[in-house]
Parts: structure tokens; C-alpha cells; sequence
């Protein structure tokens, strides 16, 4: 390929607005008589709202108004919704409980809206909103998700008894309890998946605006997905008709998922803006994106794995509670089952597998999905027990998981999945060798030597991305299609606009995509726009979230652009007198193959708009679209390995080498994936080291800043080393298989794994605080 | 209402702001210049830091009214239009930003450390001054090369100077 096409590490085209502070984000978004909106949110984790009073506020200066509840529900805005339908084992669906944008009756954890100020300045509508007064009625709280079940627990919904949501399974039980009974050996291990904030760094923002004379609504909007943010206000919510409402994400400031979902604030601007009559801008802050963006994880679960004497596995069972939160979420449901439970057999050939799953509604913030979303959860899972079971055992755990290895594809795992490339012991090996596994005894002596304990761990992780095709997902209960649509519009002169359904927020799509038309066509890189994130301008598209950006959005690029090489093809055949299947594109021209006849690029396309002379029958224009629906998920795979020192006087991790080892297929730009896995190992440092959403028994949030949730900072961090093991993924016509989360997949087990190694004690939950680990290493010794 | 003056990237500028204003927010909401950024409420994050008087501040820690009389560089001042302040090319360069939004904060922050220790920057010491920036995306992994980088191309142009 050449040096802008598939494969080139290519700098990024949107680089420079980014750099020169001209990207254009939501709240950077001014438009004439805009106001600003303030939220008034419950202090209460759960309470009776028994009456609002905003008469004082709404005299105050520069009060536009005050909107509550009751006046959204009058108007017939809708309930929020989970879009996944999930049927408990006994056949009853899942049990969904109102979450009304702006809470009426009940409030049901810190941070629930409750009603909207809006006023010409921030400041005004900050200090009206400290004049509204609101009796409430506390009432008890239940936060964790072990206790939520529990008789006696508060009671957050009527139509969910005992807090329980759905209890679903996957697998056959049966055959995992023969299994179990029968084995050689069975290790058992409770894993607890702590809870996460997203933070993207830009907070949530949105911009409703009503056109009172064409009855039409503009929302621009923090979103990964602003078509299935339409999709979802107009058909659930009843915000406006599709035709009447558009939706803009401009530049998004990083999403890992917060940013799918449609959140009240977006649904309220909209309602308010027309309320009123005033474009209405609301930007969360910090604190407010930490009670308000949904969480990631949140699962306890209780494990069995069993082995025969041969050490191969035969069996794994695990019994899941994991905590939705307060209502649920937009994919809350999906989270915990299709994206975890199927992927429990990870990289390994597992007779019997069962899982179940029960979610439970707690006094928090709704939980949905996080960078990974359920896969890290199974990965975390399966390899912290794997490593226990080799500890048990006593043999090495590169070998107990080389033995377990599946070597043949495709491979149909217990879980639905079925694999269809990979080669596990490839990433295992190159993973191995970079970190010198050999080397690490001797290290481990030198460390001893100085006082410090060292370990060194390692995680076999496999992912599922580019969730598809849409017939099996609709089958799963999901409420969407999950295909991706591309338009190739050449103009006149040329030049080419892609329009995409796929959203970057971050992803660096001007680039890649621009890079695949720019290698097929071999026409110039800065010749080719990629237009995204307005449903003005591009037709539906799903979005990107579940690393699906190139297996999806990439190929449904390709399937438009070979409509349009094939009209050129036809059109240059026609202008040169050849036959049409002679005709090749190559460097930014149409040649006729073996001879010296050649056709520019441009001059093709000028031909098709001209039309003055174009094969009989065939109409003007070059431009084309396309709808891809994938034939499978792609299974990115890969081996990672932590090795750290720990300073048994403090307690203190220092992470001495971090080596990942990915296969994702063939990849566009290496720059690109390589610092997609960097940003992933790093959230997985985080969550494994460093971050833990922490409430309080009263349903207090303790952990609403960057002062109180740490955050991973470049000195809690080392450099990554990577490397890339490519098999193609055979299901999509690009051979890629997406890289997004990975890194956060792969890494916390890696991590607690070289921990616990060091220190000698299995018992340690994450984060993986300095007090943490000191306490576990004095128990151990 | 309180008048504020600034030089801001070369040019004077004024306007009328609430004493309680920060000047992040006079920053981006009176001069129109949004590159600089809002993304805490604590001064953790840095995704605000502009120069004053050519050191680096984050702009949410000081009111505009105390910052009257001052000069500021935004990221937007950074270069002459349509350039690349050698920090910035190598931010690219070393696909150092993704989102975009911590990106002018940690590039002025960045160009200030390279400003105060230019040519003995190690990649200990530019992880530790990139403690006041939080990014996300990156993993700070190619920010801290991009760094190194611009610091070793500036300082072979101090050399080439003197």
C-alpha cells in the first residue's frame, strides 16, 4: 500500500484544529439569545419529592423560568429507556422502573434531576435554583451490590420486588455441576469488579434549540451516537418527529461509553428550549458528570473452576450479582449478559460453562456500559481464576493456560460465541519475550536484595467487537440493528466526501477512513473529508462504542466505495472504448490494464456530472451509499504482562514494565492502535490501581471530584511496550477487528495478578491502593 | 459588573464581568476564545492553562477581575495563524492528543516546562510536570514522547542560535 493507504502511520488530519484550540465542541457552541440552564438535583440517595416551591426563584434576576416534572410529564415527554429487552430464566421480562427525565414523585440517588433553571447567565440560574425549595421525605438507601437483594433492603421500585431486576442464565448448568463433581480439582474464588466513572475529560453538555416557526428542534450534544440519540428522543420519548429534530455531536471530547446513552438533560433543553423560547445550553461540571454519568462494572461474583487430572479445564461456573443502579440505563441490560457471559471461555476450550446473572437496582447512579463493557468484567474474572487455580496447582500459569488453549478455528465456545481466527499462543510468546519472563527470577533476587517484593503477572484476554449481525442481536432482545452505513460522494472536481454513521470522538476517523478510500483509489489524503456526527447530513448510522468504528463503519466505507469504482469503471470503459472488467484504478487513474491508455480520477468524475457523454441508460452523479451488516463479531485477542516492584514499608506499586501483545487483524494505522491501547492499558491501571466510585451507607457519593477519585496521572504511569500479532479476521472484508478496548480489557487482571504474585496473598480487590496491599502483604506474612 | 483589560495573544482586549467570573470563563464566554478549556471544578485537570505574564496558570484558580492588567497566551496565540509552535508539531507528530479537549492545557503546559528546564527535561521529570493534566484518552504515553521531543528539537535550535 502506499504511504497514506491501509497500514501507513499517517499523522491525524484533525490534528491542527485540535491543537490550535479550534476544535469545536458543544459548550463551545453560541447561538443568538441563548440562556443557560442549571439542574437542580436530589442531596437525597432516596426520597418522597412532596412539593417544589419556585415562586421566589423564578422573580429572581435574570430567571427565564423554572420547569419541574410535572409540567414535563404534562406535556407528554416520555420515560427514559433500556433499549435491551432481557427475560429472566422463569420466561418474565426484565423489570424496568420509571426514570422520568425530571423525577415527580420519588428521587432515587444523589444526582437525580429533579427540575431546570433557566436564566440569562449561569451564575443566575445558580443562585435561583438555591432559592427553590423542595420538601423531601428521606428515605432508607441501599447502595451495595451484595446487600441489594437482602430482606429488609429498601425498595426502590414497586414493579421490581427485593430490588431484582432480571435473574438470568447462560450454558447448561447440568453439565457444569457434573463437571464440577467429577473433577480432579476445583478452584473457587469471589471476584469483585470494582465501580467506575468514564470521565472523558469533556463533561456532557447540550444545546436545545426550538425554531417556534417551522415547529423544529436542534440538539447539539456530547453523544457517540447522535442518530440513535434521535431515534431514541422521537421514538420513546416523544420529543419531536424525526424530520423535526436534529441532532449534532460535533467534537466530542472523549465518550468510553458515557457518551451512548440519552440522558435527561438532553430530553429537558430540548422541552425547555421550546418551553420558553430561548436556545437553552446546559454544561455538566465535574462533580455533576461523577452523580450523572453513567458508571461502569459493579459485579461480585462467586467462581468454580474445575480441572481433571490432566489440568485441562472442564468446567466453569459463576453466579453474578451485578448493580444497575437507579433505574436503567440505555444497553444497562446487555452489559452484564450478552457482553459477559459470552465471553467466558476467553481464550480457552471449556466443555461446560454456566453463568447467572442477577442485576439489582440500587440508590445510585445508573451503571451502563464502560470502555470493554462486560468484557472486562468476564476477562477480570476468568483470568484472576485461572491464576489462582495454576497457583494451586503449582504449575506455571503461561503453561496451565497454554494447555487450555483453543487452536482450531472457527471454534463454537458453550457461551454462543463462535471464534473465528486467533492465535492465542502467538500474543502468549511475543508478550513473554518482550517482558524477558525468563529474566524475572533474577530480577525478582535483585528487588529482594533491596528491600522490595516483585512480581510479575500476566492476562490472556479475548474480546468481542463489532457486535452483529442485526438478525442475532434482535434475537437477544436487542432494540436496535447493529450495522453501520457509509455515502462515497465524489464531486465534479474530484475531490470526496464520506459520509459515515460511525461517530469519532477521539478515534481519529478524518484519518483512518480517509486513509482507506485514499489507498484504493490511490488519490491524495487531503482530496477526501470525512463528514460525521449530524443527522442533517449523514443518513442513519448506529454510532461507535464497542470498538466497531472499523469493523463496521469502515466496511459499510467499503461496500459504498465499490458502487462508485464500479460506475467509474463503467463511465472510464465508455470514455476510452474498453471493455469495462480491462479497467483498473491505480494511482488517481483509470487505466485500461496492459496498455498505456488512461483515464484521471477527476476527469472520470467531471464526465459523470457533465453526463454529456456517459454510457446509454446510465444516470448522472457519482456518488453512493451502502448499509453493512456484519456476518459475525470480530474477537480481538491478545496476552498482556505487568511486572511490579512494591515498597512493603508503603505499600506502594511502582509498575516496572507493562508489555501488551494484540492481535486485532490487520490494522489501519499503527500510530492510531497503538494509542488506542495505550489509552486502555491506562484505564485499566486505573481501575486496577487507582479508581473506586465509593458511596457512603446513606447513599452519599464520596467520590464526586478529581480531588477524592484518582485518577491516573502520567507519574502513576510507565511507557507501554507493544507489539501486534496479525491474524485477519475472515468476517469482514477488511480483516480488522477493532482495538479499542482492549487495553482495558487486558490490563487490571495483568496487573493484580504480578500483585498478589509479589505479595504473596491471593485476597486483594481493586483498586489496588497502597493501604491495600500493605495490609494483605502483612496478613501473608 | 467589574471592567477587566487584558493583552491577550498580542492584542488588547477588554469587557464587562460579574467580580465572581473566572478567567477561564471570561476566556472562552467575553473573548470568544474557546480552545481554552473547562474540565473540572477543582483545578485538577488542567485543561484551562494559559500563560499570565509568561508563566503557566490554570485560568479556573484566578478571577478575571485579579488577572485585569495582565498578559495572556491562549493556545490559540500560541503560533502565527496556520503555523505550529514546535510543541504542537510534535504533538502530532507523536499522536499525542486524541479527543482533543485536555490538548491546549497540556500543550501549554508543555511549552512552560520546556520554558523553565528546556534541554534537561528526562521522562521522569516531564511525567511529574504533567501532574497538574489529566488526559484520558492517551495514556500520556506519546504526550510525554511528544515532549521530549519538541524539548530536544528546541534546545538543538537554542544550540544552532547561539
Amino acid at each position: 500500500m502506499g504511504v497514506e493507504g491501509i497500514g501507513a502511520r499517517v499523522t491525524r488530519k484533525e490534528d491542527k484544529r485540535f491543537l490550535t484550540g479550534k476544535g469545536r465542541y458543544t459548550d463551545d457552541m453560541t447561538v443568538p439569545g441563548m440562556k443557560y440552564a442549571y439542574f437542580i438535583r436530589s442531596p437525597h440517595a432516596h426520597a418522597r419529592v412532596k412539593g417544589i416551591d419556585a415562586s421566589a426563584a423564578r422573580s429572581m434576576p435574570g430567571v427565564i423560568d423554572v420547569l419541574d416534572g410535572k409540567q414535563l410529564q404534562a406535556d407528554g415527554i416520555g420515560n427514559l429507556i433500556c433499549g435491551w429487552m432481557i427475560h429472566s430464566k422463569d420466561g418474565s421480562p426484565m423489570k424496568m422502573g420509571a426514570w422520568r427525565p425530571l423525577a415527580v414523585d420519588t428521587v432515587r440517588y444523589v444526582g437525580d434531576a429533579i427540575a431546570i433553571v433557566v436564566a440569562d447567565s449561569l451564575g443566575e440560574a445558580r443562585d435561583a435554583a438555591e432559592a427553590v425549595v423542595i420538601d423531601y421525605e428521606p428515605l432508607p438507601a441501599v447502595t451495595e451490590t451484595a446487600v441489594a437483594m437482602a430482606a429488609g433492603a429498601p425498595q426502590l421500585h414497586p414493579e421490581a420486588p427485593n430490588n431484582l431486576i432480571f435473574d438470568w442464565q447462560l450454558g447448561d448448568g447440568d453439565a457444569a455441576d457434573r463437571a464440577i463433581a467429577s473433577a480432579a480439582h476445583v478452584t473457587e474464588i469471589e471476584i469483585h469488579n470494582n465501580r467506575l466513572s468514564p470521565n472523558p475529560m469533556e463533561p456532557r453538555a447540550t444545546l436545545g434549540i426550538y425554531d417556534g416557526a417551522e415547529d423544529h428542534y436542534t440538539c447539539y450534544t456530547t453523544s457517540q451516537n447522535p442518530h440513535v440519540a434521535r431515534l431514541v428522543m422521537s421514538a420513546f420519548y416523544n420529543v419531536a418527529p424525526e424530520n423535526k429534530l436534529r441532532v449534532i455531536a460535533p467534537d466530542v471530547g472523549g465518550g468510553f461509553g458515557s457518551k451512548i446513552y440519552i440522558y435527561p438533560e438532553e430530553i429537558v433543553c430540548l422541552w425547555a428550549s421550546r418551553k420558553t423560547g430561548v436556545p437553552v445550553k446546559w454544561t455538566a461540571d465535574r462533580t455533576e458528570a461523577f452523580l450523572t454519568d453513567a458508571h461502569g462494572r459493579d459485579h461480585v461474583s462467586k467462581v468454580k473452576m474445575a480441572f481433571d487430572a490432566d489440568n485441562h479445564i472442564t468446567a466453569l461456573k459463576v453466579d453474578t450479582i451485578a448493580n444497575l443502579g437507579a433505574y436503567m440505563s440505555l444497553f444497562s441490560s446487555a452489559v452484564p449478559t450478552y457482553l459477559y457471559a459470552t465471553l467466558l471461555s476467553g481464550q480457552y476450550a471449556i466443555p461446560a460453562i454456566h453463568a447467572n446473572v442477577r442485576t439489582v437496582y440500587t440508590n445510585t447512579v445508573p451503571v451502563d456500559a464502560y470502555r470493554g463493557a462486560g468484557r472486562p468484567e468476564a476477562t477480570y474474572l476468568l483470568e484472576r481464576t485461572i491464576e489462582t487455580a495454576a497457583r494451586e496447582l503449582g504449575i506455571s500459569p503461561a503453561e496451565l493456560r497454554r494447555k487450555n488453549f483453543i487452536r482450531t478455528f472457527p471454534y463454537q465456545t458453550p457461551v454462543i460465541m463462535n471464534y473465528d481466527a486467533g492465535d492465542y499462543e502467538a500474543s502468549l510468546n511475543a508478550a513473554m519475550q518482550a517482558a524477558d519472563w525468563a529474566g524475572f527470577e533474577a530480577r525478582r533476587a535483585t528487588s529482594e536484595a533491596n528491600g522490595k517484593k516483585r512480581g510479575i503477572g500476566m492476562s490472556c484476554y479475548i474480546e468481542a467487537c463489532g457486535i452483529a449481525p442485526s438478525a442475532a442481536v434482535g434475537s437477544l432482545g436487542a432494540g436496535v440493528g447493529l450495522w453501520e452505513s457509509a455515502e462515497v460522494r465524489v464531486n465534479a472536481v474530484g475531490t470526496i466526501e464520506v459520509l459515515t454513521g460511525s461517530h469519532s470522538h477521539g478515534q481519529g476517523h478524518e484519518t483512518t477512513f480517509a486513509q482507506l478510500v485514499a489507498g484504493r483509489l490511490g488519490v491524495p489524503i487531503e482530496s477526501i473529508n470525512i463528514v460525521h456526527g449530524d443527522t442533517d447530513k449523514v443518513q442513519m448510522g448506529m454510532g461507535t462504542y464497542g470498538s466497531r468504528s472499523g469493523a463496521v463503519g469502515m466496511s459499510a466505507v467499503v461496500k459504498a466505495l465499490e458502487k462508485v469504482e464500479a460506475k467509474a469503471k463503467k463511465i472510464a470503459a465508455h470514455l476510452m472504448e474498453a471493455a469495462e472488467e480491462d479497467i483498473v484504478i491505480e494511482n488517481g487513474e483509470l487505466k485500461v490494464a496492459g496498455t498505456d491508455k488512461a483515464l484521471p480520477w477527476f476527469q472520470v468524475a467531471l464526465a459523470a456530472y457533465t453526463a454529456h457523454n456517459l454510457p446509454s441508460g446510465m444516470e448522472p452523479g457519482l456518488k453512493e451509499t451502502a448499509f453493512y451488516d456484519p456476518a459475525n463479531f470480530t474477537f480481538p485477542a491478545g496476552c498482556y504482562v505487568a511486572e511490579v516492584e512494591i515498597d512493603p514499608e508503603t505499600g506502594e506499586t511502582d509498575i516496572v514494565q507493562f508489555v501488551a501483545a494484540d492481535d486485532f487483524g490487520n490494522i489501519i494505522n499503527p500510530l492510531i492502535v497503538e494509542g488506542q491501547v495505550h489509552g486502555g492499558i491506562a484505564q485499566g491501571i486505573g481501575q486496577a490501581l487507582l479508581e473506586n466510585v465509593q458511596y457512603d451507607a446513606n447513599g452519599q457519593l464520596l467520590t464526586a471530584s478529581y480531588m477524592d477519585y484518582a485518577m491516573p496521572r502520567a507519574d502513576d504511569l510507565p511507557s507501554f511496550k507493544l507489539s501486534h500479532q496479525n491474524t485477519p479476521c475472515p468476517s469482514n472484508p477488511l480483516g480488522i477487528k477493532g482495538c479499542g478496548e482492549a487495553g482495558a480489557i487486558g490490563s487490571p487482571p495483568a496487573l493484580i495478578n504480578a500483585i498478589t504474585d509479589a505479595i504473596g496473598n491471593n485476597g486483594l480487590t481493586m483498586p489496588a491502593t497502597p493501604m491495600k496491599v500493605w495490609q494483605a502483604l502483612h496478613a501473608a506474612h | 459588573m467589574t471592567k477587566v483589560t487584558l493583552t491577550v495573544n498580542g492584542r488588547a482586549m477588554s469587557g464587562e464581568c460579574e467580580d465572581r467570573t473566572l478567567l477561564v470563563n471570561f476566556i472562552r464566554e467575553k473573548l470568544g476564545l474557546t480552545g481554552t478549556h473547562v474540565g473540572c471544578d477543582t483545578t485538577q485537570c488542567g485543561a484551562c492553562v494559559v500563560h499570565m505574564d509568561g508563566r503557566s496558570v490554570k485560568s479556573c484558580s484566578i478571577l478575571a477581575v485579579q488577572a485585569s492588567g495582565s498578559t495572556i497566551t491562549t493556545i490559540e496565540g500560541l503560533a502565527g495563524q496556520g503555523e505550529l509552535h514546535p510543541v504542537q508539531a510534535a504533538f502530532k507528530e507523536h499522536h499525542g492528543l486524541q479527543c482533543g479537549f485536555c490538548t491546549p492545557g497540556m500543550v501549554m503546559t508543555a511549552v512552560d516546562m520546556i520554558n523553565r528546564e528546556g534541554g534537561s527535561l528526562t521522562e521522569e521529570k516531564v511525567r511529574a510536570g504533567l501532574e497538574g493534566n489529566i488526559c484520558r484518552c492517551t495514556g500520556y504515553h506519546n504526550i510525554v514522547k511528544a515532549i521530549l521531543a519538541a524539548d530536544a528539537e528546541m534546545a538543538g535550535g537554542r544550540q544552532a542560535a547561539e
